[in-house]
Formats: structure tokens, C-alpha cells, sequence
């Protein structure tokens, strides 16, 4: 599932972007201001609320954010290459009607509706890639206009209609495990070694390389040998199968097919990313920074609502944290010139 | 892109996310009047879910929470979806409420299949569960449902608009919500009920999501397709005001008759000025009202509300026609909600 289109790394001309050693990288890191922010914010809803230092409200909060948080690997991967993706959520819905529907109505054998799925989601992904690099168009366009393409696609073969009653193996994923007093659901294991597994795709292997070098500047990616057209469609395509586990997720969490489902969904992504320290200008960046801008957001949605406070003021705040974030971002690229 | 500036930008990130957690603060102190930080074990918690956040219908909804919250001496909470259907905020929303303690939940379903799961998670833990406004599928899936009965609202103006045709030949718009919505089916399926007319009878049919500006649009379209439409049935107002606008537009506003269903202030005023005949008037602020105090009996006696509880329709003109009873608008403005 990661796309190990991993060229022969003969000589190392990328001196600058050598991965530095796991504890330089844990100090320099972009991530270390988002872990701290969360942090802060662990401490405050600790000190305000009796129910939120559970461990029984910490697997909840992973939970909720399983499926935001697989849209946003996928995302982070397009981010650092520079480009966009604006149609992350519309294509996971798809995804999850087409193995919903192909489970519970059509005749086929569940693992194959969701290898369908996946199949169907990596598809999109893969000619966003296309259209991206071989016509070429802005990302923005591009997903833009798939967004609505996969938008209207759920509603047309879901006939708008929820599709209920699916076999076990679809929801299997949102079962749970007792791990000590908690529960842990099986898709929050999934959502975690997927961004572990990710995250040591870009850091270590010559394929995460290759992503950020394109990220930086994709002249000099393609001068430096790297196949960037190929890279390109790999990221976008890569990026399609992870939405398409996401709807997984999705379905198995709410034990429905839901033609609805993921319309905010490709903002709060990219809300993710950039909470996380990814720059929207590619090639800086990390997956693991994705995850802890993912827990920012569903810890501030948990923590606020366990203090009563109104959901508007969630939306408020975490308005506010974007552009925080953005604007450190840029502070700091001002400062590193 | 040089690595060494990454610590300092690093604090500088945690320094102005430390800003946002006091700002978090100061929300929950002026925000809905219940932002204290003391939660006593032993106060009574009721979570109120709504749709969205922005929707008026909501907005009174929530108010009559709020005042009967403050009556009985509970503690309100409230949460909504990011758009009308946002199933995934609303289970999120009932998992948070659930965690916190809550003792019932008020929820008109955005999805009426959707939630199915997540309220029963939610039941599993001895947290009462009732519908406000929509009704899940199936409805026994809630403990109980507090509603408007919108197949009767429908049937009102159903029959208000053909004893006001007088016998002459109707041809009907309908300007719908969306598809797969049991609101929107129901006032339709009542109307068409109510004016003794079946599907075929309409002459066009378009899907609003109860938009203004988009019931504007699909009464432009209807009357492009179809200039002699005379009756013309709204999913709620502000449909119904943009119809009225797109047939001002054509001089066509005297001699079409437009219904609608909802009874919201703006409305009932379009119905008092005369660009709207009738409305069917509903009641959101009781719907909460109920709500509050059922969840406040469990909590007292373990007494569970069930089935189903009719918080009534009334047919609101200025027009009366024989035979179909109505009040008038100076009772729905005095009722109205928004």
C-alpha cells in the first residue's frame, strides 16, 4: 500500500535533505510546537473537566478521529509535493457507498467489496495524478473538480439512500478490544500503524526523499534524476487507496453507508496538515505532525464539549489555531531566509 | 530550507497555542451561560443535538432548552452538526455527551438511519434518548419522539389550497428539501394528500434543501418549463419567499397561490403581507421544552419517556377559506419561532 516505487539510491546529491539522526530530528522537528500545544491543552481540559483524563475518553478521541485523521496521510503526502487535495472526503464517500452497496445488496463477498473499494478510491487518486502531471493542471482545479465528479457519483449510486444492515466484516474495524479498563477499537490500531508506517516511508526511504525534494522544487528534482511524473501520480494514487481504507473506517465506525458522509471532511484535512506544521507551500513537513494536528482538533471538540461548551465556538477556535499556525509558519520561513 | 530556526519557531508555535487555550477559556465564560468550569457529580446533564448551529428553527429550539434547563435546574449542553446532514458530527457530538455524563440526549437526527447505531450505544448506557422534530428510522430506535406531525402539516395546506382554488384546474410546483429526507417526503406526500392529488398532478417538482436563493432558482426553472403553474407547495418559507421573488419577477404574484409548512417569524409575516396564502405553523421551542423536562422525570424517578408526542400544527392565514379551520397571523406572529 505504500507505493515502494523506490528508485536505486546510488549517490546521495541531496546532501541537505540527508535525514538527521531520530533525536536531532525529534528537537527540529516542526512537530515539537504542535506536541507541545497539545500538551497544554491535555493539561487544560484535565484541570477543567472531571471525565476527559480517562483512559476510556483518550481511545474515544482516537476513535473520532480515525477516519479525519487516514484522509490526512493522504493529504500530508499531496501537501509536501506542493499540490492540494480538495477532494479527499467526496472520494472516501464514494469509497464507502461502493462497499457498502456492493456487501449488502450486490452479491459480492465482503473482503472483495472492500478490495473494490480501495480499488475504486486508489482509481481517483490516480487520475487526479494524471491530470495533475501529464496535462498539466493545478492541483486545486484538478480536485476541485473531482471533489464534485465522486460528490455526485455517491448520490447517484446511492440513490441518496443509507445503506443499513451490513455484513460483520464491514464493521469489523469498529469493534473493540479491552486493553486494561479501556476499549480500544480496531480501527484505531489501523489509523496508528498507517501513520507510522507512513511516517517512516518519508523519513527514511529514498521514495519519502524524493517526495520532499519534489515538494521543494520539482525543476531540480527532475534534473537531480528523480522520475517526478511517476513520483506525482505514485503520491496522488497512494493517497486514494488511504482514502479508501479511510472509508473503511467510516463504515465501520458508524455501522452505515452513508451518501452524506465527508463533506467538511477534505478541510478539516488540510486543517490537520497545517495544524501539524506542514507547510501548505510543500516540501516541509511530516506525517506525525499530521497526527498530533489531528488530535489538536478532536481534542479540542472533546474537551470543549465535556466543559458544555456550544460546537460554535469549537468552529471558532479552531479557526483561530489555523491561522495561528499558518502564521507561525510563515514567521519562521521568514526568519530561516 | 535551513533546519536551524526550527526551535525557536517551534516555541513560538506552542507560545500562540497557548494563547488559544485561554481563549478557549473565555469562550466557554461568555458563551450559552453554561461555561462553568464546576461540574458537580451529582447535577443532572441534558445534551441537546441539533442539525446545524445556524438554522433558525434550531436556534428556537435551543433557546426553549436553555429556558426550561434553567427552570428545572439542570445542565444543558449543546452540540450540532457542521451541515444539514452531518451524521459523523452528530455521532461525535453524542459520544462526547455520553462521556461527559449526560442523563438524556435531545436529537433531531440529520441522518434518520445514520444515527441508528450510535444511539443505541448511547441507550446501552442508561442514557435516555429522545427525537426531537424528525423521527429516526425505525422510530422505536429512540426512546421517544417529540414532533411535529409533518404529514398532517402537509395535509393543512394541502387542503387550505384546493378549497382556495375554488374548482379551478391546479397545476402544482413543488419545491421539495432533498431526496431521502422523511420531512420533506412527508409534507409532500401530505400536501398531494390533503389537495386530493397524487405525483403525476404536479407539474413540476425541484429540490430546495429549503434555500432561498435556491427556491428562487427551481421556481424560475418551473415556470420556464411549465408559465401556467398557479399552485405552488414550499417545503418551508424560505423557499417559498424565493418562489414569490422569481414569480414578482414575471408580475405573476397575484394569481399564484403559494403554501408552505414551518411557521418561523419571517414567514408568518410573508403570510401576514400577503405573499404567502397559509403556512402550517410548528412548534420547536416546545418540542425542546418537553424534551428537557422528560429527561429531567428520568432523572428524578427513572420514569422514561416513549412513543410518540404530538407538539401540534396550526394553520396560519389571513385568508380563512370554509371549511378548513386556521387562525390568523396576528396568533402566529404571537407563536412564531426565530
Amino acid at each position: 500500500m505504500t507505493a515502494t516505487s523506490t528508485p536505486p539510491s546510488t549517490s546521495t546529491p541531496y546532501a541537505e535533505l540527508k535525514a538527521p539522526t531520530a533525536a536531532r530530528r525529534l528537537l527540529t522537528q516542526p512537530t515539537t510546537g504542535p506536541l507541545v500545544a497539545l500538551l497544554l491543552a491535555c493539561v487544560f481540559f484535565s484541570v477543567s473537566t472531571d471525565q476527559f483524563l480517562t483512559g476510556g475518553n483518550f481511545s474515544l478521541i482516537v476513535q473520532q478521529v480515525m477516519v479525519v485523521g487516514t484522509l490526512a496521510i493522504g493529504q500530508t503526502l499531496i501537501i509536501l509535493t506542493a499540490g492540494i487535495d480538495l477532494s479527499c472526503g467526496a472520494v472516501m464517500a464514494f469509497g464507502s457507498i461502493v462497499i457498502a452497496k456492493m456487501a449488502a445488496e450486490g452479491s459480492l463477498p465482503p473482503l472483495a467489496a472492500i478490495a473494490l473499494g480501495l480499488a475504486v478510491c486508489g482509481g481517483f487518486g490516480l487520475l487526479n495524478g494524471a491530470l495533475v502531471q501529464k496535462i498539466p493542471l493545478p492541483p486545486f482545479i484538478v480536485t476541485l473538480g473531482m471533489l464534485n465528479v465522486a460528490f455526485a457519483l455517491t448520490h447517484i449510486y446511492s440513490e441518496e439512500q443509507t445503506v443499513t444492515s451490513l455484513p460483520g466484516p464491514l464493521t469489523a474495524l469498529g469493534q473493540t478490544f479491552p486493553l486494561g479498563k479501556t476499549d480500544i477499537t480496531y480501527g484505531s490500531l489501523v489509523t496508528i500503524a498507517l501513520f507510522l508506517l507512513l511516517a517512516y516511508a518519508l523519513s527514511s526511504t529514498s521514495w519519502g526523499r524524493h517526495v520532499y525534494a519534489l515538494g521543494n522544487s520539482p525543476e531540480a528534482a527532475r534534473l537531480n534524476g528523480i522520475r517526478t511524473s511517476r513520483l506525482t501520480i505514485g503520491v496522488y494514487t497512494t493517497a486514494g487507496v488511504l482514502y479508501g481504507i479511510a472509508a473503511l473506517l467510516l463504515i465501520s465506525r458508524t455501522g452505515v453507508g452513508d451518501p452524506q458522509a465527508g463533506q467538511t471532511d477534505n478541510l478539516d484535512s488540510i486543517t490537520a496538515v497545517v495544524l501539524g506544521g506542514t507547510s501548505l507551500f510543500g516540501g516541509r513537513g511530516s506525517v506525525l505532525g499530521t497526527f498530533i494536528g489531528v488530535l489538536i482538533v478532536g481534542v479540542f471538540r472533546n474537551g470543549l464539549q465535556l466543559m458544555g461548551v456550544a460546537s460554535i465556538y469549537q468552529t471558532l477556535i479552531t479557526g483561530v489555531l489555523v491561522i495561528l499556525a499558518v502564521t507561525v509558519d510563515q514567521i519562521s520561513r521568514r526568519k530561516a531566509r | 530550507m535551513s533546519r536551524t530556526s526550527r526551535l525557536p519557531s517551534s516555541l513560538l508555535r506552542a507560545a500562540a497555542c497557548t494563547g488559544v487555550a485561554a481563549l478557549a477559556l473565555t469562550a466557554c465564560g461568555s458563551g450559552s451561560g453554561s461555561g462553568s468550569t464546576s461540574t458537580g457529580s451529582g447535577e443532572v446533564k441534558v445534551g441537546l443535538i441539533t442539525k446545524t448551529d445556524t438554522n433558525p428553527f434550531f436556534v428556537k429550539m435551543k433557546e426553549g432548552a436553555e429556558k426550561t434547563a434553567k427552570a428545572e435546574g439542570v445542565k444543558l449542553m449543546t452540540a450540532a452538526g457542521k451541515f444539514d446532514g452531518d451524521n459523523a458530527g452528530q455521532v461525535t457530538a453524542m459520544e462526547n455527551m455520553v462521556a461527559s455524563g449526560v442523563k438524556g440526549i435531545l436529537i433531531t437526527p440529520s441522518d434518520s438511519k445514520a444515527i441508528v447505531p450510535a444511539i443505541e450505544k448511547a441507550k446501552a448506557k442508561g442514557v435516555l434518548v429522545i427525537a426531537l422534530d424528525t423521527p429516526t428510522e425505525p422510530q422505536s430506535a429512540v426512546d421517544a419522539l417529540f414532533a411535529t406531525d409533518n404529514l398532517k402539516a402537509g395535509e393543512l395546506i394541502g387542503e387550505y389550497a384546493k378549497a382556495a382554488m375554488k374548482g379551478k384546474t391546479a397545476k402544482i410546483a413543488a419545491l421539495d428539501l432533498a431526496p431521502g429526507v422523511s420531512v420533506g417526503i412527508q409534507r409532500h406526500d401530505g400536501f398531494l394528500k390533503g389537495f386530493g392529488a397524487t405525483d403525476k398532478d404536479v407539474a413540476c417538482a425541484q429540490d430546495t434543501g429549503g434555500d432561498q436563493s435556491k427556491g428562487q432558482t427551481a421556481m424560475e426553472n418551473c415556470l420556464q418549463k411549465e408559465p401556467g403553474i398557479n399552485v405552488v407547495y414550499t417545503i418551508n418559507e424560505p423557499a417559498a419567499l424565493g418562489a414569490y421573488t422569481a414569480l414578482k419577477a414575471k408580475g405573476r404574484e397575484k394569481d399564484v397561490l403559494i403554501v408552505s409548512v414551518d411557521g418561523g417569524c419571517t414567514g408568518t409575516q410573508a403570510v401576514k403581507d400577503g405573499k404567502i396564502a397559509a403556512t402550517s405553523q410548528q412548534y420547536p421551542l416546545k418540542m425542546a421544552a418537553e424534551g428537557v423536562k422528560a429527561v429531567v422525570t428520568y432523572a428524578k424517578d427513572g420514569k422514561k419517556a416513549s412513543g410518540y408526542t404530538d407538539t401540534g400544527v396550526t394553520l396560519v392565514t389571513d385568508k380563512a377559506q370554509d371549511g378548513v379551520a386556521s387562525k390568523d397571523t396576528a396568533y402566529g406572529l404571537e407563536n412564531c419561532w426565530g
